[in-house]
């Protein structure tokens, strides 16, 4: 079982790398979706069936993260007809390079953390951190309001794999945070993004550059 | 008790939001409030009052940052109305709920003794207050509400990151699994170390970028300079305080376990940090409401500064952060009068405040030279004390450069401020149809004169309030 799980934890380390590398919008968000699947399935190889509020814990990510999110940010891309995330400030592969960096970074910085015996087996540390790192590039090199929603998704993604290593000792406390807050952050948002379209017909977060020093 | 603290504005914002009424609604503002003050005062005397089994307190820190909240909150809930009515024709429904629940939030915030409540709460005051930056429905006010929500979710996130490290420091060391403070505190020996760090590490990022500490500052000037002057008050007093709250809650963890010395390193750093940002961006700032918000920057950094400092700078930070709540509220209300009289915040546009508003703009100038630490106003008693913990402590350079930056502020400040005030009024600013009225300057003169008065007097409540809060913080180390 303990396997089955580090494999979910690598699958999702190379979805990071294809959002990393990808320009299509559309590809992005389906890509956060994907990773929202598999962070649904983790909990299960975690911690087994012995609980009954792990198979709600993992329908309830499934929903959120793979599906409810997922689709108003593919209603938020129609509404404002953008498909392409156009040149970001950092390139596509100079951004996957520094994912690569950050996994490895990741990689180094878990050995100094120590873990619980029950714990070593599992690459949840890395993966978590080279997800939060990923979530950071895309949130800071990319121009478009929508792709850096999804950023931010994918370091929340990032967060919830740590909040894995709690979930026997401190159940409800992890999951509620995280769901609360993505649940509500997105759909504040999309609000927003809303209004950006309509003020400026356009959701290149790049415009928003009147306020400064 | 601390149920109907949270209650009473929770319900207030609710029944805001249902009142069919555009021009009876702003009343619930100061009623509610007015309510919540009263509740919180009347329990100010009250020691260890618990609720929700335990997740519910009320400490002696928490019940002086509720205190401010509340006190500043009813000053500016009270001007609130007299502000919407020079817009009748926009709805304030949304407006107003959510000012309400702020103070319901942030009220939780200092109430709260989980530390993942704790965390619930200060992500709910960036949902609640986007709306409110946003009440102006213009470019620049998206702009800013955009720049807050992302910049302050990512904080917030890494902020729940560290919180989840904190647990594990307790799993890891062998210590009861559990966030509530007390326990924390009371096993903080046992948390394993190198979890620990990296913990205080997140959560100081994440709650400092909430608290707008510099190089983390970055959403806060356009918050507050787009926001309705209403708002950038309450941010500035009361919303970065709440963020000073949660990161004083956490160092009090470190200092518990005997890490004192790292956390106090990081907040000198960001506290000397935050000071010289908000004076090398207050000097020759033309938007003065952009200057202000760069003073909460400094202000927060002598905050930090202070408590970094231990001892008697525990106590003068405490008191910093009653007479920079007050103080900053008032000027933010006074620059809201000023707009309203010129319709711009450029020093180019706006000179001659005092001839065209008698009243507010002289309360702007004696809010300039109370935050920038001149006697006989309150925050030149609270800066002082920081800056002689600083030399009790032997930390001359610190203390050197401290002063040096409190002077750059009062010179790059000064500019501003006096350009302003003085001079004659354009054509165009006379031919306005502001003028101050009761309501507009009753809450900045009274909170002027509470400034005043905590510069030549401290009472005794209030001496108790700041005193036992500094014991029962700083008693740990």
């Amino acid at each position: 079982m303990d396997g089955a799980l580090n494999y979910l934890i690598i699958l999702l380390v190379l979805v990071n790398f294809l959002a990393l590398g990808s320009s299509q919008i559309g590809i992005v968000i389906r890509l956060s979706a994907i990773q929202g699947f598999l962070l649904g399935l983790m909990p299960l190889f975690m911690e087994g069936w012995g609980e009954i509020h792990i198979p709600l814990l993992c329908l309830a990510i499934i929903a959120i993260k793979g599906l409810l999110i997922p689709s108003l940010l593919f209603k938020a891309m129609r509404d404002v007809k953008i498909r392409r995330e156009v040149e970001p400030l950092l390139g596509f592969i100079p951004s996957m390079l520094l994912g690569a960096l950050g996994t490895v970074l990741g990689l180094v910085f878990s050995n100094h953390l120590p873990l619980l015996p029950l714990h070593k087996e599992f690459l949840i540390l890395p993966g978590s951190f080279s997800t939060i790192l990923t979530g950071f590039i895309m949130l800071t090199t990319r121009h478009k309001a929508i792709t850096q929603v999804v950023g931010f998704l994918i370091l929340e993604n990032g967060i919830f794999v740590f909040a894995l290593l709690l979930l026997q000792t401190m159940p409800f406390l992890a999951e509620i945070g995280v769901l609360l807050d993505l649940f509500v952050c997105i759909f504040v948002l999309g609000i927003i993004l809303n209004h950006i379209q309509k003020a400026f017909s356009s959701l290149d977060s790049n415009k928003l550059t009147s306020l400064k020093d | 008790m601390l149920y109907f603290i949270l209650l009473v504005p929770l319900v207030g914002g609710v029944a805001a939001y249902l009142f069919p009424s555009n021009r009876l609604r702003p009343y619930f503002l100061p009623l509610f409030s007015g309510a919540q003050l009263a509740l919180v005062l009347g329990v100010v005397k009250e020691n260890s009052l618990s609720a929700a089994q335990g997740w519910l307190f009320l400490d002696p820190l928490g019940k002086l940052v509720l205190v401010v909240i509340s006190v500043l909150f009813f000053a500016c809930l009270v001007y609130a109305p007299a502000y919407l009515f020079k817009t009748p024709e926009k709805s304030n429904r949304i407006f107003c709920a959510c000012l309400l629940f702020l103070l319901a939030i942030l009220s939780l915030v200092a109430l709260s003794r989980q530390l993942e409540l704790m965390w619930v709460a200060i992500e709910a005051t960036s949902l609640v207050s986007a709306p409110l930056i946003y009440f102006n429905h213009n470019n620049r006010a998206i702009e800013a509400a955009w720049k807050f929500l992302l910049i302050c979710s990512v904080g917030i996130a890494l902020a729940l990151l560290g919180t989840f490290f904190l647990g594990y420091s307790a799993l890891a060391g062998g210590a009861p699994t559990t966030l509530m403070m007390d326990d924390l505190v009371r096993s903080a020996g046992s948390l394993s170390k190198p979890w620990l760090h990296a913990a205080f590490a997140a959560l100081l990022v994440g709650y400092g970028t909430k608290m707008g500490l510099a190089p983390l500052h970055t959403w806060l000037p356009d918050a507050h300079s787009e926001s309705p002057a209403v708002v950038s008050a309450l941010l500035s007093g009361a919303l970065l305080n709440c963020a000073f709250l949660a990161i004083l809650r956490v160092t009090k963890i470190l200092h518990a376990a005997g890490e004192g010395a790292f956390a106090d390193r990081a907040l000198l750093g960001l506290g000397l940090l935050s000071i010289a940002f908000g004076a090398v961006f207050m000097a020759r700032q033309r938007d003065f409401k952009r200057m202000l918000a760069y003073s909460s920057v400094e202000h927060m950094g002598i905050l930090v500064l202070g408590v970094s400092m231990g001892g008697i700078g525990i106590f003068g930070s405490f008191l910093h952060l009653v007479n920079n709540a007050l103080t900053k509220g008032m000027l933010f209300l006074v620059s809201g009068n000023i707009y309203g009289a010129y319709h711009s915040k450029s020093r180019d546009d706006v000179s001659g405040a005092i001839r065209r508003l008698p009243l507010s703009g002289s309360l702007f100038l004696a809010g300039f030279i109370a935050i920038t630490g001149s006697p006989p106003f309150g925050p030149f008693v609270s800066e002082f004390t920081i800056l002689r913990a600083t030399f009790e402590n032997h930390r001359f350079a610190v203390g050197g450069i401290f002063l040096f930056l409190l002077m750059v502020v009062f010179i790059g400040m000064g500019n501003t401020v006096l350009a302003v005030c003085q001079g004659e009024p354009s054509n165009e600013a006379k031919a306005t149809d502001f003028h101050d009225t009761f309501f507009l300057t009753l809450s900045p003169l009274v909170l002027m004169g509470i400034v005043l008065l905590l510069g030549l007097y401290i009472p005794g409540p209030l001496m108790k309030l700041i005193q036992g809060a500094a014991d029962d913080w700083g008693g740990t180390r």
